[in-house]
């Protein structure tokens, strides 16, 4: 090349990509809602990334059963939170239990937008008879009350968190696909679609690189929201008896163990309430935030 | 019309601003503006220049973060900017009218006609519902509305384009108000249709005595219709004047060089091509001192004219009210640039590349109804292609010429593979490519054969950047694999669209409508394609920057011999750009010819109306006024016999209705479609009459 280009190469890494992502969350500043939900899911990642070094005792070691809050125990160390009617410390679990909900959370909302995207962009970029068989199964399923479709799947394939992952995708994939379906029949049209279709470019590249990317900010808006809901489903599911087998600690499940004796002992009961509201709460803010910074621009 | 009686508006000094989280942004500055009654004041400039915010400030409807500076809008006597919210209801609506561009989202499709027009009489005055009536229906009447009692009784989408147009300029005119404001009335209108709502427009100050401010990009269109124009630039006016005085002798730079944007129907591409206007109109905040238009300004004198911001003044020895916002106008002598001077010489045309026989598109509409099914008519077809026959050769542009729904892009989308022809063939070099979709197309065909799409926001990916997306095109095309190599070949193609070459890292939504099209050129033609189709790639952009992109595409074809085929309703573009045109209509080829011939009698009638309806910037040319009646007709139900027997207006007998017309050669490659024979087609007249060279007095 000759002097006069002096534009250099880019320099095309992932890592500028993710410093970019990271540079884009500044942007929540301008929001205070979005900032509120931001520190409150911020002090459960933390929470929960931290967990050995928070939590005093084993969560499920029985120490001392129906300790007030602030009592102190044999080894010296304070029940900040009590403890529950097998003497386990609450605080403990809940720190502990935090890290159930920040893994399986994600982890099923990923799995239940994986599946909601390719279906929803088969859908809605194919149409015809694929759109056609889609759009009746997703019309099936969610013509089910959402609790049996969890009761079915769980009762079928057995309680465990990979098979939690299974029964959300199954039930909330439809929801997505609808929304993905929704944005691509508009997007489809575009004039830079049929571009790519003009220089032959491949069904999937038009699928993921052309019409995917532009439907990313409805769906990020909708991500969070659904990660709010999808806790409350992992809570609903504990407290059903569906959720992670015990002993292993889980927000929703300790409400369920200690529900009976909540006018005696409520602080067995509200403080994993507490938990599950606060980290809902912050998604749901943060989704708030997100619309309003996206409506901006 | 009289000079003594006192205008019915009066801008003075008005300073217009819009506050944002960014700050101030003056979008107007320094406007005065008298309107007299029944006179008719054009505001012409590209978009952003202001032109909306001085009718949104008459309106006095600013929305929440504009508002008046400086100055007053006196209207009638009272002073609009003192008036509060109840007042200006009373006069907006009843005293001023305010008619928008897209007819369809000023009528408000739940409710029938009749209630909408019968709505402006009964809020504004206290009359029967039977007096709203009667007036609401003489008013459609008036504006040429035919059967006005069935259109009192229909919802706005039972009406096409120019009705919807007709209906909102009546609900304007129904409290007969002082002013009508027109925001550029018939830009999402077809030509012919536009052609008849500017007569309109133009016969409402004669007939009600109204005043009018009509708003347009459009010069052409100010000509045939105003008494005055002010031409905008950047917020401010930089010249006024009677539209004979600034027609024929414009003085400021700008106002000259939008003239030169716009092709004449005496102009060609070889002969003298346009002259875009260099740079790019300045945002708001980033206008420089002295004139705003100074940067883009080849008489640009540093020390003058960068100095303070001035005043407009009068144009010496021309008429009173000419005034123009220039320090040096009498200096620049507009008659010493000749446009001949860098005439370019004419491509040879080559051999045949695009050969098309016989090609038909139908699509197939099922009618699920009960009737259809007894009649067993249960599969109808909409004939969007019939019996296409043309041809285009190497270096040559083949203009596409007819208004929506004849017809035009579906034809682009069976070339381009994106729909399969129903029959008849398409040979692209020799290969027969009608009904091979583009995924079965090899790499090499797919990359001979590429596209210019219309809408320059839609063109490019918003998410990717610009680099990229030219990248991926030539990886795609197997021109280059090495990265290297593709980068480079990416920065040649930016350096032949003339764009600075750290464009590869932007984002679309950072680049302006002509930089995205000039993008979607370097896209076609990365893989040097030898026929490229360009569907309307200039119709959404400015004048100015419509004429940049124009040149750049002629001056890619003359390097790469390129055949390009033109899809365009404008026919001044046309004639501007191509060797030889097609003229479609309701799917059909009603007549093709090289562009002499075209322009030339004999023609078809359609070609005829296409041609009276073009709006031209000169007031020396003169046109003989064809208006049609009437609307296209469904594509799925057309007419038996030949497809424009509804709306011609040489209608010679039932052969039309009953009879489809056969093709008259009326020489070599010139065919037109029509029952009439060419021996009467001959007969008529120029429908344009350019006046000899020696008898001009324009400045050109």
């Amino acid at each position: 090349m000759t002097t006069e280009s002096t534009t250099q190469m880019p320099s095309v890494g992932y890592g500028a990509a993710i410093l970019r992502f990271i540079k884009s969350f500044g942007l929540l500043r301008e929001s205070w809602v979005g900032m509120i939900g931001a520190v409150l899911v911020l002090f459960w990642v933390i929470v929960a990334v931290f967990a050995p070094l928070i939590a005093q005792f084993d969560p499920n070691a029985s120490i001392q059963p129906f300790a007030k809050p602030g009592a102190v125990a044999a080894s010296g160390s304070t029940f900040w939170l009590g403890t529950d009617h097998m003497g386990r410390d609450i605080l403990s679990r809940i720190v502990w239990g935090s890290r159930t909900v920040l893994i399986y959370a994600p982890l099923a909302t990923l799995s239940a937008y994986t599946v909601g995207i390719l279906m929803g962009l088969m859908a809605g970029y194919r149409g015809g008879l694929v759109d056609d068989i889609l759009s009746r199964i997703s019309d099936i399923i969610l013509s089910f009350p959402v609790l049996v479709l969890y009761i079915i799947v769980i009762a079928t394939i057995g309680a465990s968190g990979f098979n939690i992952v299974i029964a959300i995708t199954f039930a909330s994939s439809p929801g997505i696909m609808r929304i993905v379906r929704g944005l691509v029949l508009d997007l489809r049209n575009r004039d830079y679609v049929a571009a790519a279709q003009t220089r032959g470019e491949s069904d999937w590249r038009i699928m993921l690189v052309e019409i995917l990317p532009n439907a990313r900010g409805p769906l990020i808006v909708d991500a969070c929201l659904r990660l709010g809901y999808v806790i409350i489903t992992i809570g609903v599911l504990g407290f059903l008896g569906l959720g992670l087998p015990p002993p292993d600690p889980d927000w929703g499940g300790m409400v369920n163990e200690t529900r009976q004796m909540a006018m005696v002992f409520p602080h067995m009961t509200l403080f994993p309430c507490i938990a599950i509201s606060s980290l809902i709460l912050g998604f749901n803010l943060l989704a708030d935030g997100l619309r309003e910074i996206s409506l901006r621009d | 019309m009289t000079d003594n009686q006192d205008p019915v508006l009066l801008c003075k000094d008005l300073c217009i601003s819009y506050y944002t989280r960014a700050g101030e942004i003056p979008a107007v500055v320094d406007f005065s503006l008298t309107v007299k009654p029944g006179e008719t004041i054009g505001i012409v400039g590209e978009s952003g220049c202001g032109k909306s915010t001085v009718a949104m400030a008459i309106m006095q409807y600013m929305g929440a973060n504009g508002g008046i500076k400086s100055g007053s809008i006196t209207f009638k006597g009272r002073d609009l900017t003192t008036l509060n919210e109840d007042e200006l209801r009373s006069i907006r609506g009843s005293e001023i009218s305010m008619i928008y561009q897209e007819p369809f989202a000023s009528l408000n499709p739940s409710l029938k006609i009749s209630t909408q027009l019968m709505e402006v009489p009964l809020a504004h005055e206290n009359i029967s519902k039977e007096e709203a009536r009667k007036r609401s229906v003489q008013m459609l009447t008036d504006v040429n509305l035919p059967d006005p009692e069935r259109v009192m009784e229909s919802y706005p989408h039972q009406l096409s384009g120019g009705q919807q147009q007709r209906a909102v300029i009546a609900m304007g005119l129904l409290s007969n108000p002082s002013l009508l404001l027109l925001d550029e009335p018939t830009t999402a209108l077809d030509v012919t249709v536009e052609a008849g709502i500017v007569k309109l427009i133009a016969d409402i100050s004669k007939k009600f005595g109204t005043s009018q401010i009509y708003i347009s990009h459009n010069l052409g269109l100010i000509l045939e219709t105003c008494d005055r124009v002010f031409v905008m630039y950047s917020g401010e006016v930089v010249e006024e004047g009677t539209i004979n005085s600034l027609f024929t002798w414009p003085k400021h730079p700008y106002t000259h060089g939008l003239f030169s944007c716009i092709p004449l129907p005496t102009t060609d591409k070889n002969a003298a091509p346009l002259k875009p206007i260099q740079g790019q109109l300045p945002l708001p905040f980033e206008r420089p001192s002295g004139c705003y238009f100074g940067p883009r300004c080849d008489h640009f004198e540093q020390g003058l004219c960068d100095k303070d911001h001035f005043r407009m003044e009068n144009v010496e020895g021309s008429a009173p009210d000419h005034r123009v916002r220039c320090l040096r106008y009498k200096d620049i002598d507009h008659t010493k640039e000749a446009s001949g001077d860098t005439a370019k010489e004419s491509l040879e045309i080559g051999k045949r590349v695009l050969n098309v026989d016989g090609m038909k598109k139908y699509y197939e509409v099922k009618d699920a109804s009960l009737m259809a099914l007894i009649a067993g008519k249960s599969v109808r077809h909409v004939k969007a292609n019939e019996e296409l026959n043309f041809t285009a050769h190497e270096s040559e542009t083949v203009a596409i010429v007819g208004e929506s729904g004849c017809g035009k892009s579906t034809f682009a989308k069976v070339l381009m593979g994106l729909e399969t022809g129903t029959e008849g063939e398409i040979r692209h070099k020799g290969k027969d490519i009608s009904d091979i979709e583009v995924r079965d197309r090899s790499t090499k065909q797919i990359r001979s054969l590429q596209m210019v799409f219309q809408n320059p926001f839609d063109t490019l990916n918003p998410s990717h950047t610009i680099g990229g997306q030219i990248s991926r095109v030539i990886r795609q095309f197997g021109i280059e694999t090495d990265k290297k190599k593709v980068f480079d070949r990416v920065m040649t193609l930016l350096d032949t669209i003339k764009l600075p070459r750290d464009f590869y890292f932007r984002k679309p939504r950072q680049l302006s409508g002509g930089q995205k099209q000039r993008i979607g050129i370097a896209r076609a033609f990365a893989g040097n394609p030898n026929l490229v189709i360009c569907d309307e790639p200039v119709s959404a952009l400015d004048v100015s920057v419509a004429a940049a992109v124009t040149e750049l595409l002629m001056d890619i074809q003359r390097e790469h011999k390129t055949t390009l085929l033109f899809i365009s309703h404008d026919m001044s573009v046309v004639r501007y750009l191509s060797d030889r045109i097609v003229v479609m209509y309701l799917g059909h080829l009603l007549e093709r010819g090289t562009t002499e011939q075209i322009f030339a009698p004999p023609y078809h009638p359609y070609t005829e109306a296409l041609l009276s309806a073009v709006p031209i910037a000169d007031p020396e040319i003169t046109k003989r006024r064809i208006v049609l009646e009437g609307n296209l007709p469904s594509a799925i139900n057309p007419p038996k016999g030949c497809p424009f027997c509804t709306r011609c207006h040489r209608k010679i007998g039932d052969i039309c209705d009953n009879e489809p017309p056969q093709d008259q050669v009326v020489s070599d490659r010139h065919v037109i479609k029509c029952h009439i024979p060419i021996e009467e087609l001959s007969k008529i007249k120029p429908v344009i009459i350019v006046p000899d060279e020696s008898e001009r007095i324009h400045a050109k």
